[in-house]
């Protein structure tokens, strides 16, 4: 492979990046740009910047290459990933946008009355958000490592600076115009290497991969009988479940006008990824064919990078490997900035701002809290030990599904949600999912119910919050807040009835 | 929050929902639900319930849906051998058709959704006159 076709691209999409955000920066003089854009993103716009922001890492090379090794069982992650949105769409989106917050935490805050579960949530959103960024700094090193065989700890600290100064300096309002760009780049990078590859593998006269297990790799179950079939419909919960929960996805909805705008926004995201996810699988079936070497070696998740390399030769593979190379890139600017974002903001609000005060203090803070929330993911990727990209993020899925969902699930539409009922919900999924991926991460050999269960936890995980979280909340049904009914009201009611929404 | 030093104000900024520039006297009905009268407790009921209704149709159809392909793989498995234009089902399922499924039912709840929330726009504040 050609390193100067990936430093090219590498080069060209951090300035591409720096460029627009710079741009962007003419726009955000406000804290209210640096956290929501000040809510008047249009759905168009706002929905390529979700899509932009979305599809990381995982979606770009991660999918492929676990259908390449795996088969049609891996095509769940896509299609949860996508679905993960309706169910925002049908339970979230509109009311989380008149709910008025900034954050999850200020949601938590505003619906519970409880400074307790506000903290609890700024805890959560900082360690999701830290557990998803780890595996994008380090994906970034193995891309970068891959293509251009620069040392693994450059990846981590190119993303990290870029994304620094990027969000660092424009915030929400300019990071809104990177990521809109960042996701017609993906698809682009991503669509135009598999027209060209498949019209070569036309050309080859379209053979076909050994059918040897072919049957196997078609079915879309993970693994035999009972235990397979747990953990698809585990891995369907966590997925669908997982996206609502998820802090760089929620935030987002801030920067819609109104309820109904963050429907559409949401619709329109269901339109976009459903165009991207298909194009993983034709590199994933090309692969079949072309790079058996890496299905057998198990290392799948370079093959986007790879194929075109293997299929074509000269010029051609080199500028089909830079493009994809630049889209690889792209994933994991866009879904870093978003992350960072979404931690920063929380950490701006409640641990830098309490630091700084003063003229301008909330804009220093939440620079501060982009420091804080970039460096130690990205120290702790060039530190610690390769992690496997898919399970962590896996887990990240697990845990929010165990513990935002059923908070999101209940706060919008259960009048009885009490504040300890939130905090004994959140602590339980919180616990259960996280021990159970722990426990899966240390364990090498997974044999068994035992090993099942707790390698996909959503299944009982999260319905036992929702128990815990209705059980003690009708245990302490008297200290229900009083601003309840009134909070409601404002979630559901259109902005066209003009309430008395104070 | 802190603005620092007062330049003229050309840039305004909304923390809530648009609402204190339009803002007129609240009509009977609205006011109804704002003093939380057994008359406004209906009114947002309503609502409520019919939404509810909408995101238990909506998400039932997907659990189903998309729930029993596992299934149907795992009692019928031969069934990942059949092919469609050359494509396994399974992927023509996963791969292609999931993904119009998906953005059909969010169509369709988009549409529902809004209706419901215009009904209760047009209840609320037809009030007035005749009640």
């Amino acid at each position: 492979m050609n390193a100067a076709a990936g430093i090219v691209a590498v080069v060209l999409v951090s300035v591409a990046t720096l460029a627009i955000g710079t741009w962007g920066l003419r726009f955000s003089r406000t804290t209210s740009d640096f956290y929501v854009a000040s809510r008047t993103v249009r759905p168009g716009l706002n929905a390529s910047a979700i899509g932009g922001e979305y599809l990381s890492a995982a979606s770009f090379l991660g999918v492929a290459g676990l259908v390449l090794v795996y088969g049609a069982d891996m095509l769940w992650y896509p299609v949860g990933w996508t679905a993960g949105y309706l169910v925002l769409l049908v339970l979230v989106a509109a009311p989380l946008r008149r709910s008025g917050a900034y954050t999850l935490p200020d949601f938590a805050e505003a619906r519970t009355g409880s400074r307790r579960v506000r903290g609890l949530c700024s805890l959560m959103v900082v360690a999701i958000g830290w557990l998803y960024l780890l595996p994008q700094f380090q994906g970034a090193g193995v891309t970068l490592a891959a293509t251009t065989g620069a040392p693994l700890w450059a990846g981590p600290v190119v993303v990290a600076a870029v994304v620094l100064v990027n969000v660092g300096s424009g915030g929400m309002r300019s990071i809104t115009f990177v990521q809109a760009f960042q996701y017609w780049l993906k698809l682009t990078a991503l669509l135009l290497p598999a027209a060209v590859l498949l019209v070569v593998w036309m050309q080859d006269g379209h053979p076909s991969a050994t059918p040897a297990e072919q049957s196997a790799w078609d079915l879309p179950i993970a693994g035999d009988g009972a235990i397979g079939l747990y953990t698809t419909w585990s891995l369907i919960i966590a997925t669908f479940l997982g996206t609502m929960g998820l802090p760089h996805v929620v935030v987002r909805f801030y920067t819609n006008p109104d309820g109904r705008a963050a429907r559409r926004t949401t619709l329109f995201v269901l339109a976009l990824l459903g165009l991207f996810y298909l194009l993983p699988p034709v590199y994933a079936a090309l692969g079949r064919v072309y790079a058996g070497g890496l299905a057998d070696s198990g290392h799948g998740d370079t093959l986007v990078l790879e194929l075109p390399g293997l299929m074509l030769s000269g010029v051609g593979a080199d500028l089909l490997t830079g493009l994809v190379t630049a889209g690889a890139f792209a994933a994991f600017l866009s879904t870093s900035s978003g992350l960072s974002i979404a931690v920063a903001g929380v950490l701006s609000q409640d641990v830098t701002g309490r630091f700084v005060r003063g003229s301008g203090s909330p804009v220093t803070a939440f620079r501060l809290g982009v420091a804080l929330a970039v460096l130690v993911p990205a120290v702790a990727a060039v530190g610690a030990p390769e992690v496997p990209v898919a399970k962590v993020v896996g887990l990240a899925f697990a845990v929010a599904a165990s513990t935002f969902a059923p908070l999101l699930l209940l706060g919008i539409w259960w009048r009885g949600l009490t504040a300890a009922g939130a905090v004994a919900g959140l602590v339980v999924g919180g616990l259960g999912s996280a021990v159970s991926t722990a426990w899966t991460l240390a364990e090498r050999h997974p044999t068994g119910w035992v090993d099942a269960l707790l390698a996909e936890p959503a299944a009982w995980s999260v319905p036992l919050a929702c128990l815990v979280m209705v059980g003690v909340s009708r245990a302490t049904r008297d200290t229900v807040p009083p601003h309840v009914r009134r909070f409601l009201v404002r979630l559901h009611t259109p902005e066209a009835v003009e309430l008395d929404r104070g | 929050m802190s603005d620092g030093p007062q330049p003229p104000p050309q840039r305004v900024r909304v923390t809530g929902p648009a609402r204190s520039a339009t803002r007129r006297t609240p009509l009977p009905r609205v006011g109804e639900i704002d003093a939380a009268t057994p008359v406004g407790e209906i009114y947002l009921a309503s609502l409520l319930r019919e939404q509810q209704r909408l995101a238990v149709v909506v998400l039932g159809t997907l659990f189903l849906v998309l729930g029993a392909v596992p299934l149907v793989f795992h009692l019928w498995p031969s069934l990942a051998a059949h092919r469609l234009a050359g494509i396994p089902v399974a992927w023509w399922a996963l791969g292609v058709l999931a993904y119009p499924f998906l953005f059909t039912l969010g169509a369709f709840y988009v549409r529902r959704a809004e209706r419901n929330e215009r009904d209760f726009a047009a209840l609320v504040d037809a009030g007035g006159e005749d009640a």
